[in-house]
Formats: C-alpha cells, structure tokens, sequence
C-alpha cells in the first residue's frame, strides 16, 4: 500500500469541501473493496476521505412504499432490520447473502452501489425495485446510475446519500455464488410492483446489471413460472472467465430466473 | 498521529501515521502478536478480531475507524464465557494442525455463538466461511463449534 492522507469529515458538507479542494481523492465507506485494491496497488489515491463518522448517511426509514437506505448503513444492519424483513424480506435475504460475516460487519450498501462490481448484489435489487439513487446533487434513477463495469452516473466527487427503494408487493432475489469468492456468478432479483414486473440479473452480463425486458413482459401478464416457458436470455453479451463461461452463465439466468420467480410467487402478496 | 485505542478492556495510547491499518498496531506496536497477518488483502481471516463484538478483519480496519469501539484479540478472548468454551473446545477436539489461521477462526466462532446460541450446520459454514484454513481443519472446527454450543460437554452429535 502506497502512502495516502486520511481525512475524516463528520457531516456530507464537510465530505463534499474536501474533495472539492484536494487532489487524487477516493470516498472511504466500508473498505471491503477498496482497501484491498489499494494495498494490492491497483488503487493509490492520495488522499482517503473516511465517510464513517458521518451520521447523516446511516439509517432505515420506511415509509408506505418506499423503503429507504442510508448510504453507511452496513449489509449486517439491513440483514437485521426488522423495518427492511417487512417491507421488502428478498433484500434481507440478499443482505444476508453478501460476503461473509466480516464483510457484512463493515461494508457498506453505498460503497456497494457506488462501485458497481459486475458481480455485486444491491445492483440488482436497484434495478428490480426501480431504486432512486440520491446523492448531495440529485436523485439518480437506478435504471439511469448503472453504467456498465464498475462505472456509474456519479459525478467526480459526488455522494451516495441514501438509496430508496419502491416497495414491492411480492419479490425475491436467487443467487447461484462461487463458493469461494462468494460473489454471484448469477442473481437475479424479481419485483412485481403494481405496475409490471421487472427482473434485474447481476454477475453475468459483460456490461454488468442488466434487465430481461422479454421476461418482465411475460410476468407482467402473468406471475407465474410458466410465463418464462420458451424464454431465454443469449449468451452473447455474457461475460465469460475461468469460472463460467458464457453459454453456462445464459443457461443459468434462465434457470435462476424460474427459482426467483417460483419464491417470488409464493412470497406473501 | 496519538491514538486511544480500547483494547481487551486497556486503554492504549499510540503513535502512528493515520494510513496504519489496525493490524500492524495491533502487532507492531501494541505487541499483541497472537492476531495474525495471512494475506493482507482481507481474502484469508487470519487478522480477525472482534470490534464491538462483531468479527472484523483487522488487516483492512483503518485505525482511525476503529475510534472509541471496544477491540478484543485473541490474547483476551479466553476471559470471555463464550472464548472460554470454545477454546476448551478447541483443544479438545484437537483442531488445530499448523495452527496459523486458529486465532482467527476462534474469533470468528467465538462471535458466532455469541449471536447464536446453537448454530446449525448452515449457520457455521456461513458464519466460518470468511476464515480459510490451508490445513483443512473445517470439519474439526464446525465439530469444536458444535461442543462449545453445548456448553463443552461430549454428548449428543459432535458432527
């Protein structure tokens, strides 16, 4: 790991002057990510700005249909929120799914979507739960924010402040995870919200989260495995590596796909 | 920079850059050396500790987000209720082989039971699956985990 200076804002303002004035700047959320990057040297800003003493960025808010998350909040605080198992109990279950325990004790939902690894989870409960991103500057729609591997809508700078998420009336979210990295190969998160249903697939695409526009028309009609008979998703735009190639990665969102809607359909309505 | 840092119920105070990762305080100045650096890259568990009672990996906890939170290392987990049975456990079941990981697979079990009593098999495999163990002990530590969850004693199924 490379030298770097550490700086500690407490409040967004704070956070947005420093970067604002110094060089070479990368926000500190969790760290799960980054500082492993930084200390295998693929990463070397030279000024760290820590967002975990700013408050303002942590918490659970629920309200009729919208649930929403601030951008510290750790994947263990979700995986435990008694607000977020009622409201929307497939994103406790994808909180629950992320990482390991240490992973979840100190990374962050906003570190998460800000880095939008193509293998990630939130990313996909975004898409599916039609999220608003919201920042210091705007609010950003998830199907907006996603913008191929690792990169995003953020501007240079700007803060994920809290991510509000559209209560579905019935939702899952299936991961098949390498058993290693315990990143998924596939996710796919399936949301019905009163006005259709959309399906989000993360750990396969090769531009990352993406959505199947021709199964969410199908479920729109009718919520039921069946709707997905003869539908399948191509291998081209896959990613493909040593783990999974790209025609195994297409074969697996279809099946996937089926699991999540099967629990979808038998989750409370 | 000066830092306070509450560890194993101590108050210490130490001198270092602020970019310091927890870990080489932990060892290189305070002198707990019982804490372990595997990987460094927050792939392998060896550096676990508990912060505020949660498992945490030590090697990627900046010092400065450690702040006032309650650090405890292996060196003082035996003094625990639950540290105490597991590491009874431990021995008796003769986990260990090289032994290396151990620290941080006790941490990370210690943590487990202290969220969940009686932890099914799902449970351990989830709550351990953040340590590696290259000498493959897995099966020696869920059966461990499994007698502390029983209170140390040898009835019932050891896994």
């Amino acid at each position: 790991m490379y030298a770097f200076e550490y700086h500690r804002p407490t409040d967004v303002k704070q956070a947005a002057e420093l970067v604002a004035q110094l060089e070479e700047t990368k926000f500190l959320a969790g760290g799960q990510t980054l500082l492993p990057t930084m200390k295998m040297r693929l990463a070397a800003p030279a000024n760290l700005i820590d967002l975990g003493q700013v408050a303002e960025l942590r918490g659970i808010e629920r309200s009729a249909d919208t649930l929403s998350i601030g951008a510290m909040t750790l994947h263990a605080e979700v995986a435990n929120s008694a607000d977020v198992r009622t409201a929307i109990p497939a994103l406790t279950e994808l909180a629950e799914l992320i990482g390991d325990p240490h992973v979840r004790n100190r990374g962050t939902i906003g570190g998460s979507v800000a880095n939008n690894d193509p293998a990630a989870d939130y990313p996909a409960a975004c898409l599916a739960l039609n999220a608003a991103i919201v920042t210091n500057k705007r609010t950003i729609a998830a199907d907006d924010f996603f913008q191929g591997i690792f990169a995003t809508a953020l501007d240079e700078g700007e803060i994920i402040t809290k991510i509000s998420f559209r209560v579905p009336s019935q939702a899952a979210y299936v991961k098949f995870r390498h058993p290693a990295s315990r990143y998924a190969l596939v996710g796919v998160f399936v949301a019905k919200h009163a006005d259709g249903v959309r399906v989000a697939v993360t750990g396969s695409g090769a531009n990352g989260v993406f959505r199947v526009p021709e199964m969410e028309q199908a479920l729109s009609r009718n919520f039921a495995v069946a709707a997905l008979d003869g539908i399948s998703v191509p291998a081209e735009g896959m990613s493909s590596d040593i783990h999974a190639d790209a025609v195994y990665r297409a074969h697996l969102v279809g099946v996937i796909a089926r699991r999540a809607v099967q629990a979808a359909a038998s989750s409370r309505a | 920079m000066a830092y306070s840092l509450n560890v194993n119920g101590r108050i210490h105070s130490v001198d270092v850059d602020a970019d310091t990762p927890l870990l080489w305080v932990l060892r290189d100045v305070i002198g707990l050396t019982g804490t372990k650096f595997g990987c460094g890259v927050a792939q392998c568990g060896a550096c676990t500790i508990h912060l505020d009672g949660h498992a945490v990996r030590s090697c990627v906890t900046t010092i400065e987000s450690a702040g006032s939170s309650a650090i405890m290392t292996i060196e003082a987990i035996g003094s625990t209720p639950k540290g105490s049975v597991v590491q009874r456990a431990w021995l008796e079941e003769e986990v260990v082989q090289c032994g290396y990981c151990q620290s941080g697979q006790i941490m990370s079990a210690v943590a487990l039971l202290n969220a969940n009593a009686m932890p099914s098999d799902g449970d351990i495999d989830d709550a351990m699956s953040g340590n590696i163990c290259r000498c493959g002990t897995y099966p020696r530590i869920r059966a461990a985990i499994k007698k502390a969850a029983r209170g140390g004693s040898n009835t019932g199924n050891g896994g």
